[in-house]
């Protein structure tokens, strides 16, 4: 008994020194990785650099360019419609398959695989394989002039009206497995008692759902909006495999666009301020996690 | 409008055989007739299957097309029913399209990273779960916070950063920084599980006189083999799929890994789908095999840290 005390008194007191460097390593990688480039991309956004000669200071020059800048309002404006899109119909779709799904129940496994294989499917390849279906003679076309609907066939990708939404669906179908998966934990984690007692007070199909299920499901909800959030703004992959931003930049993101600034058009200053405002747009939703994940850590 | 939509087969699920309805036998107020039952669960699998078949399809699509032949392709466009059968497509992305070099670049980039960064973070969540570090809970959320920011704030650095040191276009700085960026996310979902071993189970290993590095080793790594088992399904495909770090860090055609190696046969084989299909088979192989295998752990990975 008095051994197990003086353990634990120990434990708080003195921590062994190889303790501490199991946390410092990767922290020190983690730093030399991440938080020192960090810095730096933040200072850069204050500068002109063309990656050869040295960074010349230029304050807030990078941020008063874009307010001109007809591409950076496109990307911009863009980037918030993936938002919303994406972001919403995979929401949307990835709560429909769970309830779908929700049920144990024969071949029920191999439906969800179904869903969630392409998840594992990297962005290119998904692009790549959509990019078949949307050639002027590919699936889609061939579907719609199977079905007497000859008249909407299109060069998809081809056309600055329709990129971006074309580009939007192969995002969706590798990302509503995804959020599936999310709510399907979810979902199995409400007490049934709950709907026995609502279907005792006689409550609908349609009341069960909006009064238990969706209540039921906030902290997913929560979880679900984070991912999304952060996984729109670093959407890059598949715009990059699809149309490079293209055509016109009609499909621009401002991560496509960044890159191709910084990269291509050796703009490293501009690139950099362009990084800073994806950084601002996704604050939000990177301090509420982390409030989130603080008030787990606590417990 | 979906939400609605998917609500209605739901219904239907909880309000014919939900899971205490079936296991109490007692008699239910609602209880349809047999044959209504009979028809949900047909409407179920109608509905599910056709979901299932509009998913698969593009899979389907893409397995034809990699075994047609460029001619068939031509003469009937890509969208139609096959009139062959070669591998040829895929001779010619393995071979021609450099595809061989890109599959084992990427599996000498993922593999040493899966498990340097599983490896490194275990050590500190080990350390920041079962000490009383100081600074505990701001370490662990500032490695968490590190691993959510959005990768372009670091690009320019860390393509710079590389360059300095002399291992830009090497497959070492693509490591190091994957290393690096996931460590924090890891962290955080190993601590989680790591909390929850009981305290007990180290005491008695204490006074047993087991060193810390005894603890993590014969204890505490066991002990988290179903988180560790988990991310690293998931991890794999992660890092695996990843185009951005790469083609951030690297320049060489030849030490490119299989994503970015796959937008390169778009370039070079503009329009010859079968090899490009054969290529986007090539690059998916490797997770669906992973998926397929550790799909209890895949399915597990994607929820830790996420619902809890």
């Amino acid at each position: 008994m008095a051994l197990i005390g003086s353990a634990r008194r120990s434990r708080a007191t003195r921590v062994p020194p190889v303790v501490l460097a199991f946390v410092l390593v990767p922290l020190l990688a983690e730093a030399f990785w991440v938080f020192w480039p960090a810095l730096q991309g933040f200072y850069l956004s204050l500068t002109s650099w063309d990656g050869l000669t040295a960074p010349g200071f230029v304050g807030l020059g990078n941020f008063s360019e874009m307010a001109h800048d007809p591409v950076f309002r496109t990307a911009l404006v863009n980037t918030v419609l993936w938002l919303l899109l994406f972001g919403g119909l995979s929401a949307a779709l990835g709560l429909g398959a769970a309830l779908l799904l929700q049920q144990e129940r024969r071949g029920i496994g191999f439906y969800r695989a179904a869903l969630f294989l392409p998840v594992v499917f990297s962005l290119v390849a998904t692009a790549l394989v959509w990019q078949a279906m949307y050639q002027p003679d590919g699936l889609i076309n061939n579907v719609l002039s199977a079905v007497g609907l000859g008249g909407w066939r299109h060069a998809w990708l081809a056309d600055q009206d329709t990129a971006f939404y074309a580009v939007i669906v192969p995002a969706l179908w590798r990302q509503v497995g995804y959020v599936m998966v999310l709510y399907l934990a979810g979902l199995k984690g409400i007490d049934p008692v709950l709907y026995e007692a609502a279907k005792v007070d006689g409550a609908g199909r349609l009341q069960q759902f909006r009064h238990i299920t969706l209540p039921q499901l906030r902290s997913v909800n929560a979880v679900v909006l984070s991912v999304i959030v952060i996984d729109s703004l670093r959407s890059f992959d598949v715009v990059w495999a699809l149309t490079r931003g293209g055509p016109y930049h009609s499909s621009e993101l401002l991560s496509t666009y960044m890159y191709s600034t910084a990269f291509q058009s050796l703009r490293l200053g501009y690139g950099s301020a362009l990084a800073v405002v994806i950084f601002v747009l996704a604050f939000g939703v990177i301090a509420s996690y982390l409030v989130r994940a603080f008030r787990e850590a606590d417990r | 409008m979906t939400v609605t939509h998917a609500s209605a087969p739901v219904g239907k699920d909880s309000g014919g055989d939900s899971g205490t309805g079936s296991a109490a036998p007692r008699p239910h107020p609602r209880r349809p007739a047999l044959g209504s039952r009979a028809l949900r669960t047909a409407g179920f699998h109608l509905t599910a299957g056709m979901v299932s078949a509009l998913w698969l399809l593009p899979i389907a699509l893409v397995l034809v097309t990699s075994t047609r032949t460029f001619d068939d392709i031509a003469a009937h466009g890509v969208g139609s029913l096959p009139h062959s059968f070669t591998l040829d497509g895929f001779r010619q992305a393995w071979v021609d399209g450099g595809q061989q070099q890109a599959l084992v670049n990427s599996m000498l980039v993922t593999v040493p990273t899966v498990l340097l960064s599983l490896g490194l973070a275990s050590m500190a969540a080990f350390a920041l779960s079962r000490y009383d570090l100081p600074l505990r809970r701001a370490l662990l959320l500032l490695m968490l916070g590190g691993n959510l920011l959005p990768p372009q704030i670091l690009l320019i650095p860390v393509a710079k950063l590389s360059e300095v040191m002399g291992i830009h276009d090497q497959l070492y700085a693509l490591i190091g920084v994957q290393v690096g960026f996931g460590v924090g996310f890891y962290v955080f979902v190993l601590h989680g599980f790591m909390r929850a071993i009981p305290d007990e189970i180290q005491q008695a290993a204490v006074i047993d006189g087991a060193s810390p590095w005894q603890i993590y080793r014969r204890i505490i790594m066991p002990l988290a083999r179903p988180a560790l088992a988990a991310l690293s399904a998931l991890s794999f495909t992660w890092i695996f799929n990843d185009l951005l770090w790469a083609i951030t860090v690297l320049r060489t055609d030849t030490r490119m890994p299989i994503t970015a190696s796959l937008i390169g046969l778009q370039g070079q084989y503009v329009s010859m789908w079968n090899v490009i299909a054969a290529g986007s088979v090539i690059a998916a192989a490797p997770t669906v095999a992973v998926f397929l295998r550790f799909q209890r752990h895949f399915v597990a990975g994607l929820n830790l840290g996420a619902v809890k």
